[in-house]
């Protein structure tokens, strides 16, 4: 489903990814890990095209996006979950979620996916009407992916959906990550945390100063003995 | 306050108010008139340009959160734009129902203008770019008088023709049915008539799609994108509305002073649009209609009193009235500032926004 080949990115004369292969075939979690620096999100934020790539091609449902400006990735069908929540603060959660389905216009339909958004995240449906800023960081981790899949997506990009977590709220979004994966959701998780990552995907891809150093399924990859001694703490 | 929810719930409450607020607003040029004179009947007049003028820019800072500090640059493109096309300097004589939508069209082009190169930037660095925009523009005014003379430099241009509507002038005192309606008068329904007009054009936005994208945009860019909305496309829409109202008040500005000149269009004026939308309560509209009015006519309120109340209390003028009044105008923000910080009625979002970040 998603192709990249080649991708790098450079910041001024620094190369941040220096032309990386990876794919996501559709319906399938794929997990990029890697230590901080490594490269992981700017290769998130050149697929989003928040970034622009310096070479290489990235291609989606066989369309080449490289190019595309940001918005028009959502009616492509991907949609991105940025990194640090990125809700909108002073819209309520109802707000934020119609926000999300912005290119949509099938109001009923909109309707009836706030309430499934709703049965994922229990918590959001407490505090329909409360502003998204005044909620914790887990709660509005939590929007932000419900938001995301409001664009009714073909793929989602999780950028460190993790980060800055209580472990308690970093579980109760993992199992709602595992649930959409789980309902055929072609998902692309960057992560930080190895261990968690590798346990929801399929498949993962080992980054390092810029470059893929290792691939395979995520139980080989867990169970890989220079994995678990860089990432896991082994 | 006015309990809006409770006019909410009872629609003959609200019907009621409305038609009290519509009689006002039609009595109001009597009322001053007679209780104040012509000066202050005048001064009501400009009321209104800067009402129109706040609420377009209300539109860039309030909705879009685009600090605009270059936004009198679009009044000045409008009212030259009537200057020129309904003047002796030209000897154009265009109609105004020609002229406004043109000047809306231009300023808004004016707008995109400002708007495309400036995409990127946001806060301090947007309000520097826009604010050598304005300058631009009235050095420009100032200067494009050689080698050919379009403007007339900085002698202004005069003999503008007065707004009219076919043999109708509104520089004279119009008959109608034998009772004689004075020119201020005139003009103070032409000027609420275009001012409602915009508050509902303001309204409707508020409440639509591209509302609600400006606000997310204001809120969050980058997540703004991830929802698909685009943001190049909506910004320069803002930039562009914005424009087109301040191009619309600016064409009625030099239709009913009959002259233009650069120095009416200095830094001086959009820093005091910012401070009406900014005071008056950034992202709504009755707080920045309020704001407008407000700081039309306090200024002018500090001016003619501040010379006789140093008269009756010192038995002579001690200060300048003139110096006083900006003294005592900066003195008044300070306070609104202080003590409300989010404006006077600010909107909902705006509110909570001075909560958020006190708490």
């Amino acid at each position: 489903m998603l192709e990249v080949t080649g991708l790098r990115v450079a910041y001024g004369g620094i190369q941040a990814v220096r032309g990386i292969n990876f794919h996501v075939a559709e319906g399938e979690m794929v997990a990029l890990i890697g230590a901080n620096g490594a490269g992981k999100t700017s290769t998130l934020k050149a697929l989003a095209r928040l970034l622009d790539a310096a070479g290489g091609s990235v291609r989606f449902r066989g369309k080449e996006i490289t190019n595309l400006v940001p918005h028009e990735l959502v009616t492509q069908g991907i949609a991105l979950v940025p990194e640090g929540r990125g809700v909108f603060p002073r819209m309520t959660i109802v707000e934020n979620l119609q926000m999300g389905a912005y290119c949509r216009s099938d109001q009923a339909e909109i309707e009836a996916d706030i309430e499934r958004m709703f049965s994922y995240f229990p918590r959001l449906k407490e505090r329909a009407r409360q502003l998204a800023g005044t909620m914790s960081g887990g709660e509005q981790q939590m929007l932000a992916i419900g938001r995301a899949l409001m664009s009714r997506p073909k793929m989602l990009l999780l950028d460190e959906p993790s980060m800055g977590l209580a472990p308690i709220m970093v579980q109760k979004i993992f199992e709602v990550i595992r649930i959409v994966a789980s309902e055929g959701m072609t998902t692309l998780l960057v992560e930080q945390n190895a261990k968690l990552a590798l346990e929801t995907s399929q498949r993962g891809y080992v980054m390092e100063s810029g470059e893929i150093t290792l691939s395979g399924e995520a139980s080989a990859l867990l169970a890989d003995p220079k994995v678990r001694a860089a990432y896991l703490g082994e | 306050m006015i309990d809006f929810a409770a006019l909410k719930r009872d629609r003959r409450a609200a019907l009621a108010a409305t038609a009290g607020l519509g009689v006002l607003l039609a009595l109001a040029p009597f009322l001053i008139g007679a209780a104040a004179g012509a000066t202050w009947l005048r001064i009501l007049d400009f009321a209104l340009l800067y009402i129109m003028l706040a609420l377009g820019l209300n539109i860039v800072v309030g909705f879009a959160g685009l600090l605009d500090m270059g936004y009198i640059a679009f009044y000045g493109v409008g009212a030259y734009l009537y200057a020129l096309l309904a003047s002796p300097h030209f000897g154009l004589h265009w109609p105004v129902w020609a002229i406004l939508p043109t000047g809306a069209l231009v300023a808004g082009l004016f707008g995109v203008l400002l708007g495309a190169p400036t995409l990127r930037l946001r806060g301090d660095y947007l309000a520097i770019v826009t604010l050598g925009f304005g300058e631009i523009i009235r050095i420009f005014l100032n200067n494009l008088n050689a080698p050919i003379n379009i403007t007339n430099g900085p002698q202004g241009i005069s003999g503008i023709d007065p707004i009219h509507f076919g043999s109708v002038s509104l520089a004279k005192p119009i008959d109608i049915f034998g009772f004689s309606l004075p020119s201020l008068h005139a003009y103070y329904y032409l000027f609420l008539l275009l001012a409602l007009g915009i508050v509902f054009v303001t309204i409707r936005l508020e409440n639509s799609r591209i509302g609600r994208a400006w606000v997310a945009i204001r809120e969050d860019e980058i997540a703004a994108k991830a929802c698909g909305i685009n943001t190049r496309n909506i910004k320069l829409l803002a930039f562009a509305m914005g424009a087109s109202f301040g191009g619309v008040a600016g064409g009625l500005f030099a239709g009913f002073q009959a002259f233009v000149s650069p120095e009416s269009f200095s830094l001086m004026e959009s820093v005091m649009v910012l401070c009406m939308v900014v005071l008056g309560g950034m992202g709504n509209i009755f707080g920045v209609i309020l704001g407008g009015a407000l700081l039309t006519i306090l200024p002018e309120v500090f001016r003619h009193s501040a010379g006789p109340v140093q008269q009756a209390i010192f038995g002579k003028v001690l200060l300048d009235p003139e110096a006083l009044r900006m003294l005592l105008f900066g003195l008044a923000l300070i306070v609104v500032m202080l003590y409300r910080p989010a404006g006077l009625w600010p909107s909902t979002r705006r509110r909570q926004e001075f909560k958020g970040s006190a708490a």
